[in-house]
């Protein structure tokens, strides 16, 4: 599993890094969590509202503060 | 009701005497706190239902899949207005807008209001100033944002934007992304917007108390009509010296409007207040090293130019009619 956050680095998206990497930690996957700060990377998904959550090439939640108990949903 | 309670806690409580100076200082701290916390807290969660019905695709496809007559402007302004203001996505923003072919004119339009109009704002001035204030703000917010972007568009900046920007621009279609309408019910979604919410207090709380905190204490120890003379109606540079001295600064909205309040309470007149206000919150440095990444500096120049001025007849005008 490919978990990755999309950002440029702002408050929100540093939180949801640290929310993400809590979950993955609590549910115990195998996963690798990437932080995604290039622009031309995160245009190609077509996102408009940061941070994003991307699991497996697919955008899951954009523009969202997410607390742990709804990153877990998103992972599962 | 938030004046008994403060009346209750800092003449009852705390025993300090309404007469003294501390005394109203620390109740005008009290009140000001619970009231803008509660107006945050409310307003939040308002723009919050309003953006789970409304998201910014949905907003982007209206923009690229009608032809408007130059009602783009407003709408633009409209949307940028309702959409929360997060400095990180405003390129993400501006990226998705160029793509879909919608006009250089109309992105900036949303641009200029998307900061100007947040929630964070809106209960701001809400509590501090009152709704007809507010109601002034807010339409001249979404009014600079149609005019502003109407100039710039007229201004044919396109060849200004960064190499990469324009790259996108001519492969532009009008691709309409599929936004996932989903069909979760609206109690189910009641528990993420009030966390949200409280989530944005929480974010700000802090400035506010700064804020209200520094006003109290001008509020109590500066005589009335202290700027008066300087920053008062009848100086015709108050208002250019107050957008110029403005712009750099960074202070968000939540620590800036109590002080803002207390300085026109202290004699400096609500159109010089409105337009610092506008530019403190409007135009940002940091947001124009942001920007950089896809216009050049001539067209950030340009961009600060053409708002700063428009704040700045703002701000005569309004020194001219309230």
């Amino acid at each position: 599993m490919e978990i990755k956050v999309l950002g440029t680095g702002c408050a929100k998206c540093k939180t949801l890094f640290d929310t993400v990497q809590e979950a993955v930690g609590q549910l115990g996957l195998d996963a690798q969590v990437i932080k995604e700060e290039d622009l031309m990377n995160i245009m190609a998904y077509k996102v408009m509202a940061l941070p994003a959550l991307v699991v497996d090439g697919k955008v899951v939640a954009k523009g969202q503060r997410l607390s742990v108990e709804q990153v877990k949903e998103l992972l599962r | 009701m938030i004046q008994t309670f403060a009346d209750w806690l800092v003449y009852g409580l705390f025993g300090l005497s309404p007469a003294s100076r501390w005394g109203s200082a620390v109740n005008f701290f009290f009140y000001d706190a619970i009231k803008i916390t509660i107006l945050l807290f409310l307003i939040s969660v308002v723009m919050g239902i309003i953006n789970a019905y409304f998201p910014i695709e949905r907003l982007r496809n209206y923009l690229t899949s009608r032809k408007l007559y130059g009602l783009e402007y407003l709408l633009a302004a409209l949307f940028g207005a309702i959409t929360p203001f997060c400095s990180c996505s405003s390129i993400p923003l501006f990226i998705g807008f160029v793509k879909g072919g919608i006009p250089l004119g109309v992105t900036f339009s949303f641009l200029i209001t998307s900061p100007l109009v947040n929630e964070v704002a809106v209960a701001m001035f809400a509590g501090t100033f009152g709704w007809k204030i507010t109601g002034i703000y807010i339409v001249s917010g979404v009014v600079m944002g149609m005019l502003g972007g109407w100039v710039l568009g007229r201004m044919k900046l396109d060849r200004m934007l960064t190499p990469w920007v324009r790259q996108i621009q001519a492969q532009s279609e009008a691709e309409t992304v599929q936004w996932a309408e989903d069909k979760v019910p609206f109690l189910k979604r009641l528990p993420t917007i009030i966390r949200d919410a409280w989530g944005i207090v929480r974010g700000v709380s802090i400035y506010i108390l700064i804020g209200i905190g520094i006003g109290a204490g001008i509020h109590g120890f500066v005589p009335d009509a202290f700027f008066a003379q300087w920053m008062g109606r009848d100086n015709w540079y108050a208002v250019p010296v107050s957008v110029l001295l403005a712009v750099p600064m960074y202070a968000n909205a939540a620590g800036i409007v109590p002080v803002v309040q207390v300085f026109v309470t202290k004699g400096i007149s609500i159109g010089t207040a409105l337009s610092f206000m506008m530019a403190v919150v409007g135009l940002s440095l940091p947001e124009a090293t942001l920007l950089k990444k896809v216009m050049t500096w001539k067209l950030i120049g340009i961009f600060f130019g053409v708002v700063a001025a428009i704040i700045i007849l703002s701000g005569y005008l309004f020194n001219w009619l309230i």
